[in-house]
Protein backbone atom coordinates (compact mmCIF):
# COMPACT_ATOMS: atom_id res chain seq x y z
CA UNK A 1 0.00 0.00 0.00
CA UNK A 2 2.67 2.50 1.06
CA UNK A 3 4.75 1.34 -1.89
CA UNK A 4 1.97 2.09 -4.40
CA UNK A 5 1.23 5.44 -2.76
CA UNK A 6 4.92 6.36 -2.88
CA UNK A 7 5.26 5.61 -6.59
CA UNK A 8 2.03 7.44 -7.44
CA UNK A 9 3.16 10.52 -5.52
CA UNK A 10 6.73 10.36 -6.85
CA UNK A 11 5.62 10.20 -10.48
CA UNK A 12 2.98 12.89 -9.93
CA UNK A 13 5.55 15.14 -8.23
CA UNK A 14 8.00 14.87 -11.14
CA UNK A 15 5.28 15.27 -13.79
CA UNK A 16 3.84 18.40 -12.15
CA UNK A 17 7.41 19.66 -11.65
CA UNK A 18 8.02 19.35 -15.40
CA UNK A 19 4.64 20.97 -16.08
CA UNK A 20 5.82 24.11 -14.23
CA UNK A 21 8.15 24.89 -17.14
CA UNK A 22 5.81 23.67 -19.90
CA UNK A 23 2.50 25.47 -19.35
CA UNK A 24 1.87 28.90 -20.86
CA UNK A 25 0.01 30.48 -18.00
CA UNK A 26 1.98 31.74 -15.03
CA UNK A 27 -0.90 31.05 -12.66
CA UNK A 28 -1.00 27.45 -13.90
CA UNK A 29 2.78 27.16 -13.43
CA UNK A 30 2.46 28.36 -9.83
CA UNK A 31 -0.24 25.85 -9.00
CA UNK A 32 1.62 23.05 -10.79
CA UNK A 33 4.56 23.82 -8.49
CA UNK A 34 2.22 23.73 -5.50
CA UNK A 35 0.95 20.31 -6.59
CA UNK A 36 4.53 19.08 -6.96
CA UNK A 37 5.37 20.25 -3.42
CA UNK A 38 2.27 18.60 -1.95
CA UNK A 39 3.03 15.28 -3.67
CA UNK A 40 6.59 15.30 -2.33
CA UNK A 41 5.28 16.24 1.12
CA UNK A 42 3.09 13.11 1.00
CA UNK A 43 6.21 10.99 0.41
CA UNK A 44 7.77 12.71 3.45
CA UNK A 45 4.64 11.84 5.43
CA UNK A 46 5.12 8.19 4.40
CA UNK A 47 8.45 8.31 6.30
CA UNK A 48 6.71 8.95 9.65
CA UNK A 49 7.69 12.63 9.57
CA UNK A 50 4.20 13.93 10.34
CA UNK A 51 5.29 17.35 11.62
CA UNK A 52 7.72 18.16 8.80
CA UNK A 53 5.35 16.89 6.12
CA UNK A 54 2.45 19.00 7.35
CA UNK A 55 4.81 21.97 7.80
CA UNK A 56 5.92 21.72 4.16
CA UNK A 57 2.30 21.46 2.92
CA UNK A 58 1.06 24.46 4.93
CA UNK A 59 4.10 26.60 4.12
CA UNK A 60 3.93 25.81 0.41
CA UNK A 61 0.23 26.66 0.12
CA UNK A 62 0.86 30.14 1.56
CA UNK A 63 4.09 30.60 -0.40
CA UNK A 64 2.53 29.67 -3.73
CA UNK A 65 -0.47 31.93 -3.20
CA UNK A 66 1.93 34.84 -2.55
CA UNK A 67 3.95 33.74 -5.57
CA UNK A 68 0.83 33.82 -7.77
CA UNK A 69 0.35 37.49 -6.83
CA UNK A 70 3.96 38.29 -7.76
CA UNK A 71 3.62 36.31 -10.97
CA UNK A 72 0.70 38.42 -12.07
CA UNK A 73 2.62 41.59 -11.06
CA UNK A 74 5.80 40.86 -12.95
CA UNK A 75 5.03 38.53 -15.82
CA UNK A 76 3.99 39.75 -19.24
CA UNK A 77 1.59 36.88 -19.88
CA UNK A 78 0.00 36.02 -16.53
CA UNK A 79 -3.15 34.42 -17.89
CA UNK A 80 -1.49 32.45 -20.69
CA UNK A 81 -3.90 33.72 -23.31
CA UNK A 82 -1.33 33.37 -26.05
CA UNK A 83 1.35 30.69 -26.27
CA UNK A 84 4.84 32.00 -25.63
CA UNK A 85 8.19 30.77 -24.44
CA UNK A 86 10.68 32.69 -22.38
CA UNK A 87 13.74 30.51 -22.37
CA UNK A 88 17.38 30.91 -23.31
CA UNK A 89 19.79 28.14 -24.26
CA UNK A 90 17.11 25.49 -23.91
CA UNK A 91 19.11 22.68 -25.56
CA UNK A 92 22.13 23.29 -23.34
CA UNK A 93 20.06 23.39 -20.15
CA UNK A 94 18.18 20.25 -21.15
CA UNK A 95 21.46 18.43 -21.80
CA UNK A 96 22.90 19.55 -18.45
CA UNK A 97 19.72 18.56 -16.58
CA UNK A 98 19.49 15.12 -18.22
CA UNK A 99 23.22 14.56 -17.67
CA UNK A 100 22.88 15.50 -13.99
CA UNK A 101 19.99 13.08 -13.59
CA UNK A 102 21.90 10.25 -15.26
CA UNK A 103 24.96 10.82 -13.06
CA UNK A 104 22.89 11.07 -9.86
CA UNK A 105 20.73 8.04 -10.72
CA UNK A 106 23.80 5.95 -11.56
CA UNK A 107 25.28 6.88 -8.19
CA UNK A 108 22.02 6.13 -6.40
CA UNK A 109 21.74 2.68 -8.00
CA UNK A 110 25.40 1.66 -7.77
CA UNK A 111 26.40 2.80 -4.28
CA UNK A 112 25.79 0.15 -1.59
CA UNK A 113 23.82 2.37 0.81
CA UNK A 114 24.08 1.57 4.49
CA UNK A 115 20.98 0.42 6.27
CA UNK A 116 20.05 0.71 9.89
CA UNK A 117 18.43 -1.71 12.27
CA UNK A 118 18.46 0.75 15.15
CA UNK A 119 15.11 1.46 16.72
CA UNK A 120 13.08 4.34 15.30
CA UNK A 121 11.91 6.89 17.86
CA UNK A 122 8.31 6.62 19.02
CA UNK A 123 7.69 10.26 18.22
CA UNK A 124 9.98 11.82 15.58
CA UNK A 125 8.59 15.29 16.32
CA UNK A 126 9.66 14.94 19.96
CA UNK A 127 13.11 13.88 18.77
CA UNK A 128 13.38 16.97 16.55
CA UNK A 129 12.09 19.32 19.24
CA UNK A 130 14.48 18.03 21.86
CA UNK A 131 17.39 18.29 19.42
CA UNK A 132 16.54 21.89 18.50
CA UNK A 133 16.28 22.92 22.13
CA UNK A 134 19.35 20.90 23.10
CA UNK A 135 22.26 19.62 21.05
CA UNK A 136 21.23 21.45 17.85
CA UNK A 137 20.44 24.78 19.54
CA UNK A 138 23.12 26.56 17.50
CA UNK A 139 21.29 25.64 14.26
CA UNK A 140 18.09 27.16 15.61
CA UNK A 141 19.90 30.35 16.72
CA UNK A 142 21.54 30.81 13.32
CA UNK A 143 18.22 30.16 11.52
CA UNK A 144 16.49 32.75 13.68
CA UNK A 145 19.21 35.30 12.99
CA UNK A 146 19.09 34.56 9.24
CA UNK A 147 15.31 35.00 9.19
CA UNK A 148 15.58 38.32 11.03
CA UNK A 149 18.28 39.54 8.62
CA UNK A 150 16.00 38.48 5.75
CA UNK A 151 13.11 40.55 7.10
CA UNK A 152 15.30 43.66 7.42
CA UNK A 153 16.91 43.15 4.00
CA UNK A 154 13.62 42.58 2.18
CA UNK A 155 12.03 45.68 3.70
CA UNK A 156 15.09 47.79 2.81
CA UNK A 157 15.16 46.43 -0.76
CA UNK A 158 11.45 46.82 -1.38
CA UNK A 159 11.10 50.34 0.06
CA UNK A 160 10.62 52.88 -2.69
CA UNK A 161 11.53 56.17 -1.00
CA UNK A 162 12.50 56.04 2.63
CA UNK A 163 13.08 58.91 5.07
CA UNK A 164 16.76 59.17 4.07
CA UNK A 165 15.68 59.93 0.49
CA UNK A 166 13.28 62.59 1.69
CA UNK A 167 15.21 64.25 4.53
CA UNK A 168 18.84 63.67 3.49
CA UNK A 169 21.46 61.32 4.90
CA UNK A 170 21.54 63.14 8.26
CA UNK A 171 17.76 63.59 8.41
CA UNK A 172 18.36 67.33 8.83
CA UNK A 173 16.44 68.71 5.85
CA UNK A 174 13.75 71.17 6.90
CA UNK A 175 11.38 70.28 4.07
CA UNK A 176 11.26 66.81 2.47
CA UNK A 177 12.69 66.52 -1.03
CA UNK A 178 9.76 64.98 -2.85
CA UNK A 179 9.34 64.73 -6.64
CA UNK A 180 5.82 66.07 -6.24
CA UNK A 181 5.51 68.56 -3.37
CA UNK A 182 2.31 68.47 -1.45
CA UNK A 183 0.78 66.95 1.59
CA UNK A 184 0.75 68.71 4.89
CA UNK A 185 4.34 70.01 4.57
CA UNK A 186 5.90 68.32 7.56
CA UNK B 1 10.00 1.60 0.03
CA UNK B 2 13.75 1.84 0.00
CA UNK B 3 16.37 4.55 0.29
CA UNK B 4 17.22 4.19 -3.39
CA UNK B 5 13.68 4.93 -4.56
CA UNK B 6 13.57 8.11 -2.50
CA UNK B 7 16.98 9.20 -3.76
CA UNK B 8 15.83 8.58 -7.34
CA UNK B 9 12.84 10.84 -6.72
CA UNK B 10 15.18 13.45 -5.22
CA UNK B 11 17.53 13.32 -8.23
CA UNK B 12 14.61 13.64 -10.66
CA UNK B 13 13.24 16.69 -8.81
CA UNK B 14 16.74 18.21 -8.62
CA UNK B 15 17.30 17.76 -12.37
CA UNK B 16 13.92 19.28 -13.29
CA UNK B 17 14.69 22.25 -11.03
CA UNK B 18 18.16 22.60 -12.54
CA UNK B 19 16.67 22.69 -16.04
CA UNK B 20 14.26 25.43 -14.95
CA UNK B 21 16.90 27.51 -13.20
CA UNK B 22 19.22 27.33 -16.22
CA UNK B 23 16.74 27.81 -19.05
CA UNK B 24 14.14 30.29 -17.82
CA UNK B 25 14.52 34.02 -18.50
CA UNK B 26 12.02 35.36 -16.03
CA UNK B 27 13.42 35.93 -12.53
CA UNK B 28 10.32 34.47 -10.87
CA UNK B 29 10.50 31.29 -12.96
CA UNK B 30 14.17 30.86 -11.99
CA UNK B 31 13.12 31.03 -8.36
CA UNK B 32 10.62 28.23 -9.05
CA UNK B 33 13.48 26.09 -10.36
CA UNK B 34 15.54 26.79 -7.23
CA UNK B 35 12.58 25.83 -5.05
CA UNK B 36 12.30 22.48 -6.83
CA UNK B 37 16.01 21.86 -6.21
CA UNK B 38 15.64 22.61 -2.48
CA UNK B 39 12.59 20.33 -2.45
CA UNK B 40 14.87 17.52 -3.60
CA UNK B 41 17.07 18.20 -0.56
CA UNK B 42 14.00 17.79 1.68
CA UNK B 43 13.18 14.39 0.14
CA UNK B 44 16.81 13.20 0.34
CA UNK B 45 17.33 14.31 3.94
CA UNK B 46 14.09 12.73 5.19
CA UNK B 47 14.94 9.46 3.42
CA UNK B 48 18.43 9.42 4.96
CA UNK B 49 16.94 10.06 8.39
CA UNK B 50 14.40 7.23 8.03
CA UNK B 51 16.62 4.58 6.46
CA UNK B 52 20.15 5.32 7.71
CA UNK B 53 20.08 7.02 11.10
CA UNK B 54 16.59 7.19 12.63
CA UNK B 55 18.05 7.21 16.12
CA UNK B 56 19.72 10.61 15.58
CA UNK B 57 17.81 13.84 14.76
CA UNK B 58 20.35 15.18 12.21
CA UNK B 59 18.27 14.31 9.12
CA UNK B 60 15.23 16.13 10.47
CA UNK B 61 17.34 19.19 11.31
CA UNK B 62 18.59 19.28 7.69
CA UNK B 63 14.95 19.24 6.49
CA UNK B 64 14.19 22.19 8.78
CA UNK B 65 17.25 24.00 7.38
CA UNK B 66 16.06 23.37 3.80
CA UNK B 67 12.56 24.65 4.57
CA UNK B 68 14.05 27.83 6.04
CA UNK B 69 16.37 28.24 3.05
CA UNK B 70 13.31 28.01 0.81
CA UNK B 71 11.48 30.76 2.70
CA UNK B 72 14.55 33.04 2.75
CA UNK B 73 15.24 32.48 -0.96
CA UNK B 74 11.66 33.32 -1.84
CA UNK B 75 11.50 36.49 0.28
CA UNK B 76 14.85 37.90 -0.84
CA UNK B 77 14.18 36.91 -4.46
CA UNK B 78 10.92 38.85 -4.53
CA UNK B 79 12.53 41.85 -2.80
CA UNK B 80 15.36 41.95 -5.37
CA UNK B 81 12.83 41.58 -8.22
CA UNK B 82 10.80 44.46 -6.80
CA UNK B 83 13.88 46.66 -6.41
CA UNK B 84 15.28 46.04 -9.90
CA UNK B 85 11.85 46.31 -11.54
CA UNK B 86 11.23 49.62 -9.79
CA UNK B 87 14.55 51.17 -10.75
CA UNK B 88 14.99 49.83 -14.29
CA UNK B 89 11.78 48.06 -15.41
CA UNK B 90 13.71 44.80 -15.65
CA UNK B 91 11.97 41.46 -15.14
CA UNK B 92 14.23 39.24 -17.25
CA UNK B 93 17.69 38.02 -16.33
CA UNK B 94 19.10 38.87 -19.76
CA UNK B 95 18.41 42.55 -19.12
CA UNK B 96 20.30 42.50 -15.80
CA UNK B 97 23.70 41.28 -16.97
CA UNK B 98 25.74 44.12 -15.41
CA UNK B 99 27.95 41.79 -13.42
CA UNK B 100 28.70 39.49 -16.37
CA UNK B 101 32.46 39.12 -16.53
Amino acid sequence: MAQVLFWLCAIAAVVTGIAVFRVDSMARATFALLASFIFTAVTVLLLDLAYLGVLVILMMIMEMVIMAVFMIMFMMNPAGLMPMTMVHNQKGSLAIAVGTFVVLATGVLLVPWPGSDRARPDDPTMQLGEALMGSKMLVMIVLGLALFATMVATVVLATHRGRYDRYGDRLDRKRPDDPVPGGIGR
Amino acid sequence: MSLQEFLLLASALFSVGLYGALSQQSIVMIMMGLELMINAVIVGASAFWYFVSPDRPDGQVVVLLAVTAMAVEMAVGFAVTTAIFRSRDVDMTDMAADLKG
